[in-house]
C-alpha cells in the first residue's frame, strides 16, 4: 500500500503543515509561541479537570481530542488501527509523570521548543540543546540492549477506550459543563489558559494534524534519536521544516519577536531549562516517542502510549500541585528536586531494563 | 549460506531496526526480519536501504517477513 506522506518528501510536507497551521492558530487566538504544545495542553487539561489548581492553565484542548481521534481515524482508514499493550505499562506511566515534570520546568514540549525559537525565543536554544542530550543518553541505553518488552495484541474494543476518551473530553468542553459551584470543569479567565483559537478551528487543525501525523510517523524525538544513533535524517527533515514554515508565517503574521527576556510564557534560568528538557527527552526516548507522536499511537490502538500519555496528564497535576512547574518568574521551588528525582528515576529504568541476552 | 532471523514482533519503535542494524553490522549473508506492523516494515526497509542491501517482503498470516540481501 502506498503511502506518499511516509516518503522524504510527505514528511517535509507535513512539517510544513504543522509548522503553519500551529503559527495560525496562535492568530486565531492560541498563547504566544503556543499554537501547539502538548505538554502544555495536556497540563491545560489537568487544571481544567481540576487536577491542580492553578487558575491561568485550565482548559480542554480540543487540539489533543483532535490528534487522537485524526489518528484513529486516519489508522482505521489505512487498516493500520492494531490494539496492543503490555509492555511495561507501569513503567511508561511513570515515565509520562516525569516527562511532564520536566517539560514544565522548561515550559513546553518538543514541539512548543521548535515554535519557542521560530517566535525568536532563543531561550529555547537551551532547552533544544538539553533535549537533545537527553535522547542521547537514552540513545545510549537503546545501544545497550534496553527494552520495556514486547506488546502483544489486544481485544479491538480496547483500542476505542482513549479515543472515546478524547470524545468525552470534547463533550465536557463543547457544552462547558460545570460539576459543582466554582468547581470543574474549571476555565481560565486569565492568563494562557484563557487565550484559545475558537473551538471548532482548534478541533479542526488538531484533526488534521493527528490524521496527517499518523500518516508520516512524524515525532520530534525520533529525528534527534535517529540522527544521533543511525544518522538518518529522514524524520529530522519534517522537523526542520516545521521550524522553517512557523518562522516564515511568525515573520509574515508580525509574530516573531527575538530575545532572551520577556519572552511569553517562559523563563530564563538556562541551566534548569536545560536539564528540564534533558530530563522530558530521555523519558521520551525511553518510552519511544515525544509526547504528540504517544498521542498519535494512542490513536492508532497502543495502549502504552495512551498509558504514557496519561502519566503525563497526571505528572502534570503533580508538577502545579507541588510547586515544580516554572513561571515567568523562573524556576520553582521543587522544580530542580523533581527534575532531579526524575533523572535518578529513568536513568535506574534505563540500567534495570537492559535485555541480557545479546 | 546462512540465515540469520530476526524476530521484532511486538518491539516498539526504534528497537527492530536497532535489532535489524546490529544483525547487519555483525555480517549476517541472508536476514529474516519479522514485524507485525507496517512503521516497523517501513524503518526496516528504510534501514536496508541505507546499506545499500536488497530488499523484499512477504505478508506471512499477521505478520510480515522481510528479507534483505547484499
Amino acid at each position: 500500500m502506498a503511502n506518499p506522506l511516509a516518503s522524504r518528501t510527505g514528511i517535509i510536507v507535513v512539517g510544513c503543515a504543522i509548522g503553519v497551521m500551529a503559527t495560525l492558530l496562535q492568530y486565531f487566538g492560541n498563547p504566544p509561541n503556543m499554537g501547539i504544545c502538548v505538554a502544555c495542553f495536556e497540563r491545560d487539561i489537568a487544571g481544567a479537570l481540576g487536577l491542580h489548581r492553578a487558575g491561568v492553565v485550565q482548559y480542554i484542548r480540543p487540539e489533543i481530542v483532535g490528534f487522537v481521534i485524526g489518528a484513529f481515524l486516519a489508522a482505521l482508514i489505512a487498516k493500520e488501527y492494531r490494539p496492543r499493550g503490555g509492555s511495561a505499562p507501569l513503567v511508561r506511566f511513570f515515565l509520562g509523570v516525569f516527562a511532564m515534570i520536566g517539560a514544565l520546568v522548561f515550559l513546553g514540549c518538543p514541539w512548543r521548543a521548535l515554535l519557542r525559537l521560530a517566535g525568536g525565543d532563543w531561550n529555547a536554544v537551551t532547552g533544544l540543546a538539553g533535549l537533545a542530550t537527553g535522547i542521547g543518553v537514552g540513545v545510549v541505553f537503546l545501544k545497550s540492549g534496553y527494552s520495556l518488552g514486547r506488546a502483544q495484541p489486544q481485544k479491538a474494543a480496547s483500542g476505542y477506550l482513549f479515543p472515546v476518551f478524547m470524545a468525552g473530553l470534547f463533550l465536557l468542553v463543547a457544552f462547558q459543563v460545570t460539576f459543582a459551584e466554582g468547581g470543574p470543569i474549571f476555565f481560565s479567565q486569565k492568563g494562557p489558559g484563557s487565550q484559545h483559537a475558537p473551538l471548532l478551528i482548534s478541533l479542526g487543525a488538531g484533526l488534521l494534524v493527528g490524521a496527517i501525523a499518523q500518516r508520516s510517523r512524524f515525532c520530534t524525538m525520533g529525528a534527534l534519536r535517529d540522527v544521533i544513533l543511525l544518522r538518518d535524517f529522514h524524520l529530522m527533515s519534517g522537523v526542520a521544516a516545521l521550524l522553517v514554515a512557523a518562522t516564515v508565517m511568525n515573520l509574515a503574521l508580525g509574530q516573531f519577536k527575538p530575545g532572551f527576556a520577556g519572552q511569553p510564557v517562559a523563563q530564563t534560568d538556562h541551566i534548569w531549562n536545560f536539564l528540564g528538557m534533558a530530563l522530558a527527552g530521555l523519558a521520551f526516548a525511553l518510552a519511544g516517542g515525544c509526547p504528540g507522536r504517544q498521542l498519535f499511537l494512542s490513536g492508532e490502538g497502543d495502549l502504552d502510549a495512551g498509558i504514557f500519555a496519561l502519566g503525563m496528564i497526571v505528572g502534570a497535576g503533580v508538577s502545579h500541585n507541588f510547586n515544580m512547574a516554572s513561571s515567568p518568574a523562573g524556576a520553582a521551588a521543587f522544580g530542580p528536586a523533581g527534575v532531579i528525582v526524575g533523572l535518578i528515576f529513568c536513568l535506574a529504568v534505563g540500567f534495570a531494563m537492559r535485555e541480557t541476552s545479546r | 549460506m546462512s540465515t540469520t532471523r530476526v524476530d521484532a514482533r511486538g518491539l516498539s519503535c526504534p528497537q527492530p531496526v536497532v535489532l535489524t542494524n546490529r544483525a547487519i553490522e555483525a555480517g549476517a549473508e541472508i536476514l529474516e526480519v519479522l514485524v507485525d506492523n507496517e512503521v516497523s516494515k517501513e524503518n526496516v526497509l528504510r534501514l536496508a536501504k541505507r546499506h545499500g542491501l536488497q530488499t523484499s517482503f512477504r505478508e506471512e498470516g499477521p505478520d510480515i517477513v522481510i528479507e534483505i540481501k547484499k
